[in-house]
């Protein structure tokens, strides 16, 4: 069952073939039996689980199933999820049991998933490799000595080494889409304001978007299917009917594919540039056509990045005080004090890192100079986009620049670390869709994902041609040895 | 550059108390990436709007209505303390 696709399961639940609470027991099973190396989950509460799968079992039996009902799911422990502890990967939240449901929840309870745990991330989603939680690291499943990516680390190994078939995640500068690329998983990045992202702990608010990761493109549509759609409590959700995402993929139509200049250069690593390359003339032969497109800023879109996502980190973490909910200092001498401690005790030194360098671009005499002008980068790299897409329907190239690194080898260079994440950014900065699927294997046999760049609200079409190449290719169900 | 008093100065101002050994390691990360970020002050952005929402939405009303239930009881059963359905802090008035 661990191999299968959602798909594949839920038409196995409807054909009663299989139950929702088998379905649990076998994922909850191989958790317990596997996620001891991988780490990849922070929470699991089987009683809870298999409560969620009888309800979805009787469901079942009444006649009332959706596609997704009885379906395991995992959630990245950003989504506040009512009774269950909710700890963005850190300290600070370390004792937080939500009282509430985020709206992604909600979605997932009326169309019957079952909740199958809350999956490891980096601390508050700062990072690319899922070193920077309090919970510990988790590995990735191709390789034990090399990162999972990130900050979704969690789900992506989760649905890599088959110990849930799909799992939510948040991409605020890559977060899906890279740890998809470095666990041969697929993942989705939505538009910004396509999910909404109340009750979805806050990093940079311009920037957050929910999204997912699974075994392929049609379990994507199928989930996002459940995820998208308005939600009056987060104002910046968009009010517009969501498309028919699965629909989209019965008649896959050859579309118009913009190479970028940019994302071909020198930084990527042949190993992955091969698998790409060869991907795109897959596309080809089944009728795509291809077109060169410049994106010029997009070199600006780190540094731009850093002054945005640590900004808005700053004034949104600024709420962890010790007085509502999370961890409060043992001893201190007055409420200043209790703030400094607890502040201190409770966050990483990749999320202090990050709200210095924000309160210090927000802070008097220096707003116009930081914020304010890559507010303004910030637009000339979204009019990029815009003129790419004058010529093209998609944008495809690489995820990431290498494959997955070794563990600890960037932790002591933030700088290199964010320096990598030069090709999923700029998505962010322009508010646009994105996907990573896999498309090969490079260095030490690990995997390669190909990110494919959709305009505003183009999920449909995005996770159609991904499905046209799925169909041809086998790359998305490989799955690494030690979990097969 | 940041000075060593210009990072204790930061870390005041964010409420998170930093060790002496601690604000030195500081000092070099932060102007690490402050020197990466650096990179785009240069750039001439002379009659660009600057982009805050990818779809230029605008915030939305609502009829000014009670929407909210009262929850302070699950709300406050998360809190670090709590009397008399108030958050309790150390005494800031004497």
């Amino acid at each position: 069952m661990h191999r299968k696709t959602i798909a594949a399961l839920s038409r196995l639940l409807a054909a009663r073939e299989v139950s929702a609470v088998e379905l649990a027991r076998g994922f909850l099973e191989r958790i317990e039996r596997l996620d001891g190396t991988v780490n990849s989950f922070i929470t699991v509460d089987a009683e809870r689980t298999l409560a969620q799968a009888r309800a979805a079992d009787e469901r079942i039996a009444l006649g009332r199933a959706l596609p997704l009902t009885g379906i395991p799911i995992a959630h990245k422990d950003l989504f506040c999820a009512k009774g269950w502890l909710t700890t963005c990967g850190s300290k600070i939240l370390g004792n937080f049991v939500s009282p509430y449901d985020a709206h992604v929840i909600e979605q997932f309870d009326r169309a019957g998933a079952v909740l199958l745990g809350k999956t490891n991330m980096d601390e508050f989603a700062m990072g690319s490799s899922t070193e920077n939680s309090h919970f510990g690291p988790t590995k990735n499943p191709w390789d034990f000595k090399a990162v999972p990516g990130g900050s979704s680390g969690g789900s992506a190994a989760a649905v890599a080494a088959g110990l849930a078939p799909g799992a939510t995640g948040t991409d605020t500068g890559g977060s899906i889409r890279q740890p998809a690329s470095f666990t041969g998983t697929c993942g989705i990045r939505p538009t910004y304001g396509r999910v909404s992202r109340y009750g979805m702990v806050a990093f940079a608010s311009s920037l957050d978007q929910g999204g997912a990761i699974a075994r392929s493109a049609e379990d994507l549509a199928l989930i996002l299917e459940v995820m998208a759609g308005f939600d009056a409590r987060d104002s910046t959700c968009m009010d517009r009917p969501k498309d028919d995402y699965v629909g989209a993929l019965a008649a896959p139509k050859p579309l118009r594919i913009g190479l970028p200049r940019e994302y071909f250069s020198k930084d990527l690593a042949d190993d992955v540039a091969k698998p790409i390359l060869a991907a795109v003339e897959e596309l080809k032969k089944l009728g795509c056509e291809t077109v060169e497109v410049s994106l010029p800023n997009q070199k600006l879109s780190v540094p731009v990045y850093y002054v945005l996502a640590p900004a808005e980190a700053s004034s949104n973490l600024s709420r962890y005080d010790g007085v509502r909910y999370g961890h409060r200092a043992e001893a201190y001498s007055d409420l200043m004090d209790m703030y400094r401690k607890t502040r201190a005790e409770g966050f990483g030194s990749e999320v202090k890192r990050r709200i210095f360098i924000g309160t210090y671009v927000l802070s008097h005499g220096y707003y116009d100079s930081y914020y304010l002008q890559a507010q303004r980068i910030r637009r000339l790299i979204a009019r990029d986009f815009s003129e790419a897409f004058k010529r093209c329907d998609v944008i495809v190239g690489p995820t990431a620049p290498s494959v997955a690194f070794d563990l600890g080898a960037k932790r002591d260079d933030p700088v290199q670390m964010y320096l990598d994440d030069l090709y999923t950014i700029p998505i962010n900065l322009a508010g646009l869709p994105g996907m990573s699927v896999p498309c090969g294997f490079g260095k030490q046999g690990r995997p390669v994902g190909m990110q494919i760049v959709g305009n505003y609200f183009d999920e449909a079409r995005m996770l159609s041609i991904a499905h046209l190449f799925q169909k041809a290719t086998d790359w998305h169900a490989r799955m690494p040895p030690a979990f097969v | 550059m940041l000075s060593l008093e210009k990072v204790r100065a930061i870390a005041d101002l964010a409420r998170i108390e930093v060790g002496e050994a601690e604000a030195l390691t500081l000092q070099r990360e932060l102007n690490g990436i402050l020197a990466m970020i650096d990179e785009m002050l240069a750039v001439d952005t002379k009659g660009v709007e600057p982009m805050a929402h990818p779809q230029d939405a605008r915030q939305r009303l609502r009829e000014d209505v009670v929407t909210e239930r009262d929850e302070h009881v699950p709300y406050q059963s998360v809190a670090p303390q709590v009397e008399d359905d108030l958050y309790l802090v150390p005494r800031v008035i004497e």
